[in-house]
């Protein structure tokens, strides 16, 4: 186990480098620069080319790689263009954000898929089945800025029920000791900033959770719809065991290699969908941050942004392969 | 099978508990809602009434981003620039609303008659921020640092202001304005120039030229730059935790991306500000900002979307219109035949109906341009050649030019809103139609403003194409000057009297004089016909109704200090 662990931390490295080469250039080859981006209707090809200059765009790209190379070996992503922060801090000062909300996503995704989805299986065919495909199809169609928008509509706008931007009222001051603001109010014994930050996670938590929710419903009921018809699951109930130990001890756990799956490739995909949810929310985590940077042409941001992605990604996925090997003692990792 | 029922009914049940805790919190949260909330803690924030409306109080302002930094001289960005304002003065400003230069940190100043010697007297008893005196020495300390900038600190993605005011630095590059400042006696400090220039006064009242603290510029290294040649790195903390100027509010923190407070400043020497706290919140989604306006989360917002305004308005939030600073038009690549060809440029111009578009496709305020400056500046000419809708005409002179390949490649950005064009596509395809009723062919040509489309005009690429530029300070060098007084590639043409007459009144120091020149180079712009100037715009922001006090300025020199809630 630990070896196959250190294996594919390991495999990070070619994975981190082709990945740094192939976005170093491709942000480069984007239409448009920084300078562009930063001046505006004041750009000039002067200014431009001055800009171009100073930070070193007017050497060949193969150069201005390997010295990009040279400083993240040393963890150095560099500064922001636009908000000339240093890169590093301000994705690890932002990222408990967007883990705060990509969590409240994904226990409501997993909370109500997995309970959906085996209902669903469990009675094939019947109206709450083709209730729970409907609503699937429709959760995986509706894009999240429009879910976003109605979900305001409704709840913010109209009921008053929840706030629609932020993750804390701009008045209240909370200590930050961990960015994570659940944790936080509760080193804080702050109950009212606690009930406050659960209030902000709702609108966004459910919008960007319904496309996950979605497809972890449809894959749980075809994963449990399989396992149903298995023998053993036959022979079980033969030998007269009840539902509940059947369900429980053969069919879910049976079903949940695909599961877990599903749920570890949404968690990482789901860092992709903030940048849009964060936006919508005015959320203040890394995903508006290379949102932003995207617009900007901010190159130190996209890069260092991205790569960090593609490391929480790789990182879950380890995680769902420890996971299989727990479920399942047939799998062993190598 | 039931047990599976309980399970999602227990699953259900959890989330309409957390949702109904909240719902309570909610409650008792909007009985001491964002205004309220804000009762000062500290008894040292009591309200103290100075000047009119409730006194005390926290506003929460929706911002489009994040400021850069807030150092004047290292921004040109209008969400850096707004919260400068309130923490920094300049030596003089604008009227409040206007344009008129009146005095600020200094209370008068006069000029040399070879108009190379300025001396400022400056006001008594400011103190910056951290106690430590406002005189002549911080003037100068403050002059003599932008002046000598070195490296990254030069590129106009940083000190765009001095540049645009000052010219050069200190390294003597590019011969730079600015000769050097001297503080003759504690009150008084004396800015010498290179040669005469009637815009200096109008440009510093730029919030670029704001004074700061020396001592917090030294101790907190305002000018740090580290990484290496090819990868700069601003490394002082000066703009980003001590930014320390005179202004009516001072800093308290700052979060990226989560909010910006400043709070009042008791010693401030003018009268006080009203409210006790401002929070300027990130909302980079423009639809997000109406939503938080209507839920009551903000209390105002900038760049309301003309489509809003009207809506606003009529829901109860006070929405105000900053009077015209912009110019949008259809410029011409002279460069690119046949727009060298003058009878086509009136063609054009005549063939455009502009009072269509902007009576159908702008909001309240907006007037029709018939020229390169706005109205409420000087040196705007009643007497400008017209060219008003008259599609006969224009096919009139389509067939006097002799030109047969009506062929025109029409550049529009494909993905922005801006204050003098909050559609482009639909300015686009307005102008298309006009241009097709009489004879032209129009090929479309589009690409995302920052991605390809600004690059692609400044690079000489676009032969007509849609553009404009809202004013930074209240000079016409600044609108028709920038365009026309230096050849430019994206306009494509050498007229040296246009040249020579905008350079002649940049440099007149009389103001009756230069107002004249101005009037005079409009009328021979608008002869030459570069482009079709179509709009001017008044940009609107919306408050709460009970927000009362805020003065929309024409450049945005708009100060929180008067703002109350009622």
């Amino acid at each position: 186990m630990f070896k196959f662990i250190l294996r594919r931390l390991l495999l990070l490295i070619p994975i981190l480098l082709g990945l740094s080469f192939l976005l170093f250039v491709w942000v480069r080859a984007l239409p448009g620069g920084p300078a562009t981006a930063l001046l505006g209707e004041r750009a000039t090809p002067e200014r431009i080319a001055e800009v171009n200059r100073l930070y070193g765009f007017d050497q060949p790209v193969l150069e201005q790689y390997l010295r990009y190379l040279s400083r993240i070996i040393r963890f150095d992503f560099g500064q922001s263009i636009t908000l000339r922060r240093d890169v590093t801090e301000e994705m690890l000062r932002r990222f408990p954000a967007t883990i705060e909300l990509s969590a409240a996503a994904m226990v409501f995704a997993v909370g109500v898929g997995v309970p959906l989805g085996f209902v669903a299986a469990k009675r094939e065919r019947t109206w709450v089945d083709n209730g729970a495909v409907i609503a699937s199809l429709v959760g995986v169609s509706v894009p999240v800025f429009f879910l976003a928008q109605i979900l305001k509509m409704v709840f913010a706008e109209r009921l008053g029920w929840l706030p629609s931007i932020g993750r804390l009222e701009p008045v209240r001051e909370l200590q930050a000791h961990t960015n994570f603001n659940l944790i936080d109010s509760l080193i804080e014994f702050d109950r009212g900033a606690f009930v406050d930050t659960v209030k902000h996670l709702l609108l966004p938590g459910l919008a960007l959770g319904t496309i996950p929710l979605a497809i972890i419903a449809r894959i749980t009921r075809a994963s449990v719809m399989e396992v149903l018809n298995e023998d053993y699951v036959r022979t079980a109930r033969a030998k007269g065991m009840s539902r509940r130990v059947v369900n429980r001890r053969h069919v879910l756990r049976n079903a949940l290699l695909p599961i877990v799956t599903v749920v570890g490739l949404q968690t990482g995909l789901l860092l992709s969908g903030a940048v849009l949810t964060e936006r919508v929310f005015a959320w203040g985590g890394i995903g508006g941050l290379i949102g932003g940077a995207v617009l900007d042409k901010d190159y130190p941001v996209i890069q260092g942004g991205v790569m960090f992605i593609a490391v929480v990604f790789v990182l879950v996925n380890l995680v769902v392969d420890v996971l299989y090997a727990v479920i399942d003692p047939r799998i062993r990792v190598h | 099978m039931r047990k599976r029922k309980s399970a999602i009914a227990l699953t259900l049940v959890a989330a309409l508990a957390v949702a109904a805790c909240g719902d309570d919190d909610n409650e008792s949260g909007n009985t001491s809602g964002p205004a309220e909330t804000s009762a000062p803690t500290d008894s040292s924030a009591a309200p103290e009434t100075t000047g009119g409306g409730e006194s005390g109080g926290t506003l929460v302002f929706g911002t489009s981003s994040d400021p850069v930094v807030l150092d004047g001289a290292y921004v040109s960005d209008g969400e850096s620039l707004r919260v400068i304002d309130q923490i920094f003065e300049t030596l003089v400003t604008t009227e409040p609303g206007g344009t008129e230069i009146v005095p600020a940190l200094a209370e008068s100043w006069t000029a040399s008659d070879d108009g190379l010697e300025w001396t400022f007297n400056l006001r008594q008893g400011v103190t910056f921020h951290d106690d430590s005196a406002f005189n002549a020495d911080a003037v100068c300390f403050n002059f003599d640092r932008w002046y000598n900038f070195t490296g990254v600190a030069q590129s106009a993605a940083v000190s765009y202001y001095w540049s645009t005011v000052f010219g050069g630095f200190s390294d003597g590059a590019t011969p730079s304005l600015y000769g050097g400042c001297e503080a003759a006696d504690e009150n008084t400090a004396v800015i010498t120039l290179t040669a005469p220039s009637a815009a200096f006064l109008s440009g510093l009242a730029v919030s670029a030229f704001v004074i700061a603290s020396p001592d917090a510029l030294t101790t907190y290294e305002a000018d740090k730059v580290g990484g290496t040649d090819d990868a700069p790195t601003f490394d002082g903390t000066f703009g980003f935790e001590h930014p320390i100027g005179t202004g009516p509010f001072k800093f308290e923190s700052w979060a990226p991306g989560d909010k910006l407070t400043i709070v009042r400043y008791d010693g401030y020497w003018g009268d006080k500000a009203i409210l006790d706290k401002v929070i300027f919140k990130p909302i980079a989604d423009g639809p997000a900002r109406r939503t938080a306006l209507e839920t009551g989360e903000i209390q105002g917002y900038d760049l309301v979307d003309p489509a809003d305004a009207a809506a606003l308005a009529a829901a109860g939030f006070e929405v105000l219109h900053r009077p015209a600073f912009n110019v949008g038009y259809v410029g011409f690549n002279q460069a690119k035949p046949p727009l060298d060809n003058i009878k086509i440029r009136q063609a054009i111009a005549y063939a455009l109906n502009r009072e269509a578009l902007v009576s159908a496709k702008y909001p309240e305020g907006a007037q029709v341009a018939t020229q390169f400056q706005p109205p409420e500046l000087f040196g705007w000419s009643a007497d400008v050649p017209q060219y008003d809708y008259d599609p006969d005409m224009a096919r009139q002179l389509i067939a006097e030019s002799g030109v047969t390949d009506l062929t025109l490649e029409f550049y529009y950005p494909s993905d922005v809103s801006r204050p003098y064009m909050p559609d482009p596509t639909a300015n686009f395809e307005a102008f298309k139609a006009d241009l097709e009723a009489v004879g032209f062919t129009i090929v479309p040509k589009t690409a995302p403003w920052r991605s390809g489309y600004l690059d692609d005009v400044d690079a000489g690429n676009a032969q007509i194409y849609l553009l404009g530029w809202t004013g930074d300070f209240g000079d016409p060098d600044n609108f028709v000057g920038t365009f026309f007084r230096t050849p430019q590639v994206a306009w494509g043409f050498e007229n040296q009297e246009i040249f020579d007459a905008l350079t002649t009144a940049r440099d007149t120091a009389d103001t009756a004089e230069r107002t004249a020149l101005y009037e005079e180079a409009n009328k021979l712009i608008m002869e030459f016909l570069p482009g079709v100037p179509y709009v001017h715009t008044q940009p609107a922001l919306a408050f709460a109704a009970n927000v009362t006090g805020y003065v929309p300025s024409p450049v945005s020199l708009e100060s929180f200090a008067t703002v109350s809630l009622g």
